[in-house]
């Protein structure tokens, strides 16, 4: 199947100068080297990237599992950390929409509310940014290959942000980019949804597994490290051993030969 | 034929039994695809124009919060138009109170035979069961009703109740149930079939039961969207017409009620437009020669007020029931609406049934979900499901003895000592820099104890390991390296 070919217009967005990173708890303690490999990008872009020691997370896990109140104490954590009128990126739509379109609502009518929903406007997910702002046309060494694009319901639906993945990645001279069957349908990850309804949630991820490897494609690349863990965790249970996805950071790094 | 349907009470108790076993079940999981598949399809060529439908869903939104915020004053005046128009009106808090009325008006006609139009309320009020415990039979007559009622089971889609049977489910059904049916699976027959079997009730029935799908207050005028015309047969061939519906339905308005059929028909099934669309004002008048003697209107609220009560949980009232959020949804699609135990299945069923049935009786439902937002994206009143969802889940996590201002019926019943402590751990460990640095150390240090096991998670994935060095630690090791 050949995909439509997207052109996404530059959003007039000012190039900054510095950036922060926001890592994510899900990319700090599971899949780390996805954010150096997304710092590296944005560094040989020649931007100075800032990352806060004093990370944590969104807040996105109990904020969706009715727990609001603890939300917002990890939640409140973050928000001195980024002073500085820069861009904050980061790496997931999905923790991305947390801060840029539910931290506004958790921290209503709180002392901070006007802090947070300055912080909100700053949020920009990676891909985005590396399209819209940056405008990064990859010089692609790597091998010809195929690759399927997974794209999180939170870049999606509230990031609006599932072209610019496919767009980055069909600026790859030498990657053809395959679709998948109901390629809009969620993988089943879900943050707790997929510990409370193991059993719905197994038979969503084990359809989004099948149908990215009866793609065509030789791996496949998703902007969301909640995606990733649940499909690569579906893949190995499954004794899978060579198709797997990987972050596009990842992927976009390997591409330019700069990835040690 | 409906003594063979059993009441089970509040089953959602054993929804995530129900979903395992639906789950397993081959057939029922390809006919769901097949069919979502197509209803999806359809709904996407029926608005083709994007810049469109966002309009005309703003305008459903608005029409809807409208009616909602002044849903006192318009249910004041549409009583007072209907009786007007000479349609007696019933108010019933419980379901229990709407089955009693309707009862006493069949009862008091010595009716014992009862033809009924689509209607969800009625299911959500059980109605068959209590007429026919009292000896009224009542015979749905929208197909894929009437299917399912032969089959002695419950709708397990609103709009295509009959959606997770196949062609030999329903041949065979005919066959054994249906007197000198021969058995056949052309689809044409089986239309044919069911036809002439409901064709003599017409004339023999004594009431005809329907939903509404608007109620314009306005007018006095109840609206009626079907495409098989059995609406209308029930409606106006019966001497006595009863027409039950939810107090959420009323519009203000005869041109409101113009964008929401819109939004209805193309969100549900792809359609531009009903092949019927009835609009009853009145009983048969003097000189006219056919139409129901007596019209009854019966308004349930059956814990929609409770909705109606909480500014963000009123949007919930919004629906008009197009069944659009089932159709798009990943869980509904895996697992039918059998499954979630309850009147209104999928994503609307997950936000409305707490207010009908209490949290204590549905409390897995508002989990169900890995809030895609894909119901949201397509809903035509743009409910923010997802939004709904959430809110929830908050409240059946709230300690049940926490005053709030409009507590929910089963505050609390998802709430466990266990669970509360984890939040309050993770709150510990991530809410502190230091604590969470200590986290991360150990971590990763101890990433070699990670346990086999980890609740649901290992039922489809090896174990989440923790990385060798978190991100933190490699940005600080270069940074190091760098000075």
């Amino acid at each position: 199947m050949q995909p439509n070919h997207v052109a996404i217009p530059a959003s007039g967005r000012a190039r900054p100068t510095d950036v922060y990173f926001f890592g994510t708890c899900l990319l700090d303690l599971f899949l780390p080297e996805a954010g150096m490999d997304a710092i590296t990008l944005l560094e040989n872009l020649d931007l100075c990237v800032h990352f806060p020691q004093a990370q944590s997370c969104c807040g996105q896990p109990a904020y969706t599992s009715g727990h609001p109140n603890e939300a917002r104490v990890v939640a409140r954590a973050q928000l001195a950390l980024f002073p500085n009128d820069w861009p904050i990126v980061v790496p997931s739509g999905s923790c991305g929409g947390m801060m840029k379109h539910h931290w506004p609502r958790l921290f209503a009518g709180e002392p901070e509310q006007a802090l947070a929903e300055a912080l909100a406007a700053r949020v920009v997910e990676l891909s985005d940014f590396l399209l819209n702002v940056l405008d990064f046309h990859p010089q692609d060494r790597g091998l010809p290959t195929r690759v399927a694009v997974h794209t999180s319901c939170g870049a999606r639906r509230e990031m609006n942000v599932h072209v610019t993945s496919w767009a980055l990645v069909d600026r790859l001279a030498n990657v053809e980019r395959v679709v998948h069957d109901h390629e809009s349908e969620c993988c089943g990850f879900g943050g707790t949804f997929s510990v409370k309804h193991p059993d719905i949630a197994g038979a969503m991820v084990a359809d989004k597994a099948a149908s990215l490897q009866h793609s065509g494609a030789l791996e496949f690349v998703t902007a969301d490290a909640g995606c990733l863990l649940n499909i690569n965790g579906k893949l190995a249970k499954d004794g899978e051993r060579v198709f797997a996805g990987k972050h596009l950071a990842t992927f976009l790094l390997e591409r330019t030969g700069d990835k040690a | 034929m409906s003594e063979q349907q059993t009441i089970t009470l509040y089953p959602s108790r054993q929804f995530k039994d129900n979903a395992r076993a639906a789950l397993q079940d081959g057939e029922l999981r390809t006919s769901l695809r097949t069919a979502m598949d197509y209803l999806m399809a359809k709904r996407l060529s029926a608005f083709p124009d994007g810049d469109e439908l966002a309009t005309l869903r703003t305008l459903g939104e608005t029409i809807r919060q409208r009616c909602l915020a002044k849903l006192p004053e318009l249910l004041e005046k549409l009583e007072a138009q209907l009786t007007v128009n000479g349609v007696q009106v019933h108010w019933a808090e419980t379901t229990e109170q709407a089955n009693e009325i309707i009862h006493d008006l069949i009862a008091r006609r010595g009716g014992t035979l009862a033809v009924k139009g689509k209607s969800m309320v009625s299911e959500e009020t059980e109605l068959n069961h209590y007429l026919e415990a009292r000896g009224v039979t009542a015979v749905e007559s929208d197909m894929g009703e009437y299917i399912v009622q032969l089959a002695g089971e419950k709708p397990t889609h609103i709009i295509m109740p009959a959606i997770h049977k196949t062609k030999a489910h329903i041949a065979q059904l005919f066959h054994d149930k249906l007197p000198d049916t021969p058995y056949t699976e052309d689809v044409d027959s089986l239309i044919r079939i069911g036809r002439n079997a409901l064709r003599d009730l017409y004339l023999k029935a004594d009431v005809g039961l329907s939903g509404v799908n608007f109620a314009v207050a306005e007018t006095g005028t109840l609206c009626l969207v079907e495409n098989e015309g059995n609406g209308r047969m029930c409606t106006t061939v019966p001497d006595m017409h009863i027409a039950i519906t939810g107090i959420e339905k009323v519009v203000e308005k005869l041109t409101d009620v113009v964008p929401l059929y819109s939004l209805l028909t193309r969100s549900a099934i792809g359609q531009p437009i009903t092949t019927y669309f009835n609009m009853i004002s009145s009983p048969r008048k003097t000189g006219e020669k056919d139409g129901p003697r007596e019209v009854h209107l019966v308004l349930l609220d059956n814990g929609r007020s409770q909705a109606y009560a909480d500014e963000q949980l009123r949007k919930t009232l919004q629906c008009i029931r197009c069944g659009a959020c089932m159709n798009h949804c990943p869980v509904y699609t895996r697992i039918g609406g059998h499954a979630y135990g309850t009147t209104y299945p999928g994503p609307i069923g997950e936000i409305i049934s707490p207010h009908m049935l209490g949290l204590e009786n549905t409390k897995d439902l508002p989990t169900a979900s890995s809030l895609c937002g894909a119901c949201g994206e397509v809903c035509p009143v743009k409910i923010p499901i997802p939004e709904m969802l959430m809110r929830l889940r908050e409240e059946e996590q709230r300690p049940a003895g926490e005053v709030v201002a409009h507590p929910l019926r089963g505050q609390g019943a998802a709430h466990t000592g266990k669970e509360a402590l984890a939040w309050r751990t993770w709150r510990g460990l991530f809410g502190q820099p230091g604590a969470y640095k200590l986290f991360g150390w150990a971590a990763t240090r101890l990433r070699g104890l990670t346990p086999p096991g980890q609740l649901g998670w290992t039922q489809n994935h090896v174990p989440l390991k923790p990385a060798a060095k978190t991100l933190h630690q490699l940005v600080r090791e270069r940074d190091a390296a760098r000075r």
